[in-house]
């Protein structure tokens, strides 16, 4: 899933300080599951934002609302009434979602109210980990299942470096050092003999640095 | 299947000779003069001296630019590239213009994660792996083709290096990572700095019984210890290094103004058992911010004079 986080308060004030009539949307999918932008941190915020521009004196109209999903027109459809009875859209989806639903709203500022940080995974009740970037070029079935090019930090093709330490990456004792991980895996699978092999650079051409892809299904298309 | 480089390095190493090998690391500044100083307390006491690439991702002159000063002194320079800060554009790039510049060695290495540096806002690149790199230098060398297969007008013969450190984890996997280092094309190994000799020599055996001593050439990390305080700081702070207790006690047990004494002697002894281990070929003295005592530790350790 996508996993983000909602922006400090301090923040989102600063964003939604031009508008006195703004309607928080928030997205009942991927930030619903994080606890970013459903239904509950939709009600919460709102009522946080009320009470701090009341404190302030400040006059400020919140309309709430959530949609399943903020990246499929058929679902921002609903929110259209909410919308036009606004001067502002802070959503509480994904950046997708907030650039889905700026298309669809042309004249209404569409804001962000969530930091878009990773696509991820539940570990563990409270614990959200990265594990995909998205390269467009899945190489997991060589490492055993993980991914280095998203979970090691030099994204190294053939091995660990030099930091890493009773199991942990250089950069920080927090971080398991993915090679690590790897090389326990492989020895598990019986595989280990995998990395014995040169790997040659990876090819980036597939990933985002050709510039924004696209996934065409003709076979989906009207 | 060598290739016919003239490096001082290469050529004493396969005549089968013992390498001494230093490090300088380039100003932070567009100061050459400390360069030169740097170069000046080197020179006549080893056959190359590494210079460093933005070592701990802090912003230095650039490695290739100290490299060719080094080159106009008669020094000949081992130039440490990383891959965290340049895409493969601008690696062959670099390596063809280095070469042209005289500098003969290379050191292939991923590099310090910039959030060690003074700018951790930075964008790290990490396009390519040092494996790939090094692979990448023996491609232009032996076939004389950059990566796309494009026929080199000149190709950059450049004698090839490659990091390994046997203090890393998971250990047994270490010696694995040298072998295909070997394989992809590295002619030398410059070692972390090595104070547990105990670890070194289970690495160097395993290594031995693999084979690769006779494949590669190893020159052992050394760096001596000004105080106590820099021994506690390399044993907590920095990546993968092994300093032992006993070494710190050792750094602690003397008078402060004796301790840089102290750290050259343990510098010595490590030497002297380095010598004895079959496999390896050099060291590789890495006096930080202390060039001044790379001279008298070769000096002292009958290293001199040098071929």
């Amino acid at each position: 899933m996508i996993v983000g986080a909602q922006k400090p308060i301090a923040e989102i004030k600063q964003i939604i300080a031009p508008y006195q009539k703004v309607l928080i949307l928030g997205c009942g999918t991927c930030v619903k599951t994080c606890f970013a932008g459903g239904e509950d941190e939709v009600a919460v915020l709102a009522s946080a934002l009320r009470l701090a521009c009341k404190t302030e004196g400040q006059e400020i109209q919140i309309e709430e609302q959530t949609v399943e999903r903020q990246c499929e027109d058929e679902f921002i459809q609903e929110s259209a009434r909410a919308a036009g009875r606004n001067q502002a859209i802070l959503s509480l989806a994904c950046g997708a979602g907030v650039q889905a639903m700026a298309r669809r709203f042309t004249t209404t500022p569409v804001l962000p109210g969530v930091n878009t940080t990773f696509m991820g995974v539940l570990e563990k009740p409270g614990l959200f980990t990265e594990e995909c970037s998205g390269c467009g070029d899945c190489k997991l079935a060589v490492f055993g299942g993980i991914c280095p090019f998203t979970r090691c930090a030099k994204k190294l093709v053939n091995g660990p470096c030099g930091g890493s330490q009773n199991g942990h990456c250089e950069v920080s004792s927090e971080i398991d050092c993915a090679w690590h991980l790897i090389i326990e895996r492989l020895k598990a699978l019986g595989q280990l003999d995998n990395l014995r092999v040169y790997l040659p650079p990876k090819n980036w051409a597939a990933s985002l640095s050709s510039g924004p892809r696209k996934l065409i299904r003709e076979d989906h298309m009207l | 299947m060598k290739n016919e480089s003239t490096g001082k390095l290469q050529r004493i190493l396969e005549s089968g000779g013992f390498a001494v090998t230093a490090e300088c690391g380039p100003p932070r500044g567009a100061d050459a003069e400390i360069i030169r100083k740097k170069g000046e307390l080197l020179k006549g006491f080893v056959d190359a001296v590494n210079v460093t690439d933005n070592q701990t991702a802090i912003v230095r002159m650039s490695s290739i630019a100290a490299c060719a000063h080094l080159v106009t002194m008669g020094i000949e320079p081992v130039m440490q590239m990383v891959t965290r800060d340049r895409n493969r554009i601008a690696l062959q790039s670099d390596i063809m213009g280095a070469y042209s510049l005289g500098i003969p060695n290379i050191l292939c290495l991923s590099g310090d994660h910039q959030s060690f540096g003074s700018q951790p806002e930075a964008l790290n690149v990490f396009d390519i792996d040092s494996m790939n790199l090094v692979r990448t230098v023996q491609t232009m060398r032996e076939q004389g083709q950059d990566m796309s297969g494009f026929a080199l007008k000149g190709a950059p013969r450049m004698f090839i290096g490659a990091a390994a450190n046997p203090f890393a984890d998971p250990f047994e996997y270490r010696v694995m990572r040298l072998a295909k280092k070997i394989d992809a094309g590295a002619d030398f190994i410059q070692t972390q700095c090595v104070y547990n000799l105990a670890r070194f020599k289970a690495w160097m055996k395993m290594a031995r019984d693999e084979g690769l001593t006779e494949k590669v050439h190893i020159l052992a990390g050394v760096t001596p210890m000004k105080s106590e305080g820099m021994a506690k700081y390399m044993a907590k702070r920095v990546a993968g290094m092994d300093v032992p207790e006993g070494l710190i006690k050792r750094m602690g047990g003397v008078a402060k103004q004796k301790a840089p004494e102290e750290g050259i002697k343990i510098c010595l002894e490590t030497i002297a058992e380095l010598r004895e281990i079959p496999g390896v070929h050099g060291i590789h003295l890495m006096a930080i911010e202390w060039e001044d005592a790379v001279g008298p530790i070769v000096s002292e350790a009958g290293l001199l004079p040098r071929p």
